[in-house]
């Protein structure tokens, strides 16, 4: 069925809906500033591989992010970064696995935005789009199957990853078995530089929600404010036992694909459209307009921002990188069935 | 009472779902049906909620395994044929192949492929895919050929924390049988066996070709030629001791396996032989594929399409003349 709910009717946002947005809306500028300097330390070749920002889908991310528990799992995607830090990882793991410190969670190893904690369910990305939708659907399955109850799942995917044979298997698969996950898909009109009109023929990906057999949403993902309703509705509806909720999210990526990309091939109309808009400004002018903030604070938590993220750079830059000749070169937990052949 | 190979298959999930409640079983027509092959026969009736079919989908099939095991439960994915693992390729060698060593955390999950060629078939349900699977890392390839090998590797196949790709022979399904099933259960993965000693040349291979192997050996004694044949059993991890043994016992080294000639098992038997073993061979060591085409559909084209008996013994005899 289509829901297309517009009106706040989640707890969490009666709980308190101006601290949800604050709180929602700094952990954007401290993912919108980190992300700047992993920027900048790219473009100064301190950082090796690709640079893939989630610039102008903050509110996206975060809106999801936030709403998930301890407990919950979340496998984030390239352009995660604000849901990453709300739902909990460390401002760490990103400088660290860029940089790919031995101290990192991937442990220069894996780089980028290729990290995660499956130990504390936050679930490190291959880059082969679509794959984690079965595997967020199989956690939450065996949760099920280990009689817990209560907990939810959340993934996104971008327009282009939705047309992966591997995105419908795993939808399809999470439809059927009915289990707690959210599906973010933000169509921000391009994939790396194919549009919208190479990609799919649908009229809005959000009609395939009702193929799927699963609710369905869209949100405009330049309003922290939309989102964080939506979001609260569709993470309250999987936790209670309404299956499978896919939020279609529109907004633009505000940077090329990945910074060795200037996006020249983008349509500039876009941009001065609606869903061009920065959703980090339009949250802040939000702020000032409510009355929570004045320019002056908001100014003094993007100072705060900064240094944090200064301060976590410096002590990461500090620390080794992986010794070639100390790596552990195996590729199996079965110490005994290492092949004496590999062993060297 | 006797017990096929595909009952052992059967039995040691049986087994394993009564031993361990985080076992689940994940594939297509698995559940009432009992599996394409009745590999899982009854299985759902005894073992309510945790026999479960799946949409076709094996790419989500095996991704939702990974899933699960990082939550605690070890799958085992049932693959109707091997033929169709293709479609969850990149689950398996991208993501599972690769997460210990990115992560830390290891998965759990047994992938059963029904491998190998049977009359009739085709070329989309005979491929042998175990050469394939063990390029890439952080995979364990199982290939039994015995009734014993069958039981004790599925159930070690479960036990290990490492993705495993079992790769069970439908040649050997409902034709090769035992008394019983090991009385007790031995865990000897990464390990060959010989299953045939003698002195004059050593034939390499696994699965189903064993018999191929061992029916030429029979045939080849008649002519005085004593041949030792070792069953490999896994084939990633590559036993390279026991292989090197025998070469050094016999002097000459023929690889035998039902999968393509490019790369892959024997391929990877001669390299080690050839660098490690040099200097015990006594004439160029030799393999024996299946022909470089697609798999046949009629029965005649397909027994000439892969090492036979008698291929096998036309060749020793040429080996042995040089
Ligand atoms: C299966 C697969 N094919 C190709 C790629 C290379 N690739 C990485 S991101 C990307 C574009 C993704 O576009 P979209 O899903 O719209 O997400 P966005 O980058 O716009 O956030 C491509 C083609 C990949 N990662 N996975
Ligand atoms: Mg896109």
């Amino acid at each position: 069925m289509l829901n297309t709910l517009r009106e706040p009717e989640s707890e969490t946002i009666h709980l308190g809906f101006k601290e949800l947005y604050l709180s929602a809306f700094k952990w954007m500028l401290l993912s919108r500033t980190v992300e700047d300097k992993v920027a900048a330390l790219w473009h100064a070749g301190k950082i090796a591989g690709g640079c893939y920002l989630g610039k102008g889908q903050e509110a996206v991310s975060v809106a999801v992010g936030i709403m998930l528990r301890p407990g919950d799992i979340f496998a984030p995607l390239i352009r995660d970064q604000a849901g990453r830090l709300a739902f909990g990882e460390p401002l760490f793991d990103i400088l660290r696995t860029y940089l790919g410190k031995k101290t990192g969670p991937m442990r220069g190893r894996d780089g980028n935005v290729h990290r995660g904690r499956p130990k504390e369910r936050i679930y490190p990305m291959v880059s082969h789009l679509g794959a984690a939708t079965s595997l967020i659907t199989g956690a939450l399955m065996a949760r099920r199957m280990r009689g817990e109850t209560g907990f939810v799942g959340a993934t996104s995917i971008g327009d282009g990853g939705s047309s992966t044979g591997s995105f419908h298997e795993g939808l399809n698969l999470a439809a059927v078995e009915r289990v707690p996950l959210v599906m973010t898909v933000t169509n921000n009109r391009y994939a790396y530089s194919t549009p919208n009109s190479r990609q799919f023929a649908c009229h809005d990906l959000v009609d395939r929600a009702i193929g799927y057999g699963v609710e369905g949403y869209s949100m405009d993902g330049t309003d922290l404010k939309e989102c964080l309703e939506i979001a609260s509705h569709a993470v309250d509806r999987a936790r209670s036992g309404f299956g499978v909720q896919m939020i279609v999210a529109s907004c633009v990526r505000l940077s090329g694909h990945a910074e060795h990309d200037d996006g020249f091939y983008m349509d500039k109309a876009l941009l001065d459209s609606p869903i061009g808009r920065d959703c980090l400004s339009v949250a802040q002018a939000h702020v000032v307009e409510q009355g929570w903030a004045d320019e002056v604070m908001v100014r003094e938590w993007r100072q705060q921002a900064k240094a944090q993220v200064e301060d976590t750079l410096q002590q990461v830059q500090r620390e080794p990188a992986p010794d070639p000749a100390e790596e552990d070169w195996h590729s199996l937990a079965s110490a005994h069935l290492i092949d004496p052949e590999y062993a060297e | 009472m006797s017990i096929t190979y595909l009952e052992a298959i059967r039995e040691a999930q049986a087994r394993a779902l009564r031993e361990n409640p985080n076992v689940y079983i994940y594939g297509q027509d698995i559940g009432a049906y009992g599996g394409a092959f009745k590999a899982t026969k009854n299985l759902a009736k005894e073992f309510p909620g945790r026999v479960l079919d799946s949409p076709i989908s094996e790419d989500a099939m095996v991704g939702s395994a990974i899933g699960a095991s990082l939550e605690g439960m070890r799958p085992i994915v049932e693959m109707q044929f091997a033929d169709f693992s293709a479609n969850g390729f990149n689950q398996i060698v991208n993501h599972a192949g690769a997460y210990f060593y990115r992560s830390g955390v290891s998965l759990p999950i047994t992938i059963r492929l029904p491998n190998g060629g049977n009359p009739g078939a085709g070329p989309f349900h005979s491929q042998s895919l175990e050469s394939l699977y063990a390029h890439f890392p952080g995979l364990i390839i199982m290939t039994p050929a015995t009734v014993d090998d069958a039981y004790n590797l599925l159930l070690e196949a479960i036990a290990l924390d490492d993705p495993v790709l079992y790769c069970e022979h439908k040649y050997l399904y409902n034709r090769v049988k035992a008394e019983r099933l090991p009385e007790e259960v031995s865990f000897s993965a990464g390990k060959a066996l010989c299953r045939r000693p003698g002195k004059d040349l050593t034939l390499v291979t696994y699965a189903a070709a064993l018999y191929d192997a061992l029916a030429a050996a029979t045939e080849l004694e008649k002519e005085g030629i004593d041949i030792e044949v070792i069953d490999l059993r896994t084939v990633k991890p590559l036993d390279t001791p026991t292989i090197l043994q025998s070469v050094a016992r016999t002097g000459h080294l023929l690889a035998v396996s039902e999968g393509w000639p490019w790369g892959g098992i024997n391929a990877e038997v001669i390299a080690r032989v050839a660098s490690k073993g040099f200097h015990l061979l006594d004439s160029p060591p030799e393999r024996l594929n299946c022909r470089d085409t697609p798999i046949p559909f009629h029965p005649d084209l397909w027994l000439a399409h892969k090492p036979s008996a008698a291929s096998i013994v036309k060749k020793v005899r040429q080996m042995l003349e040089w």
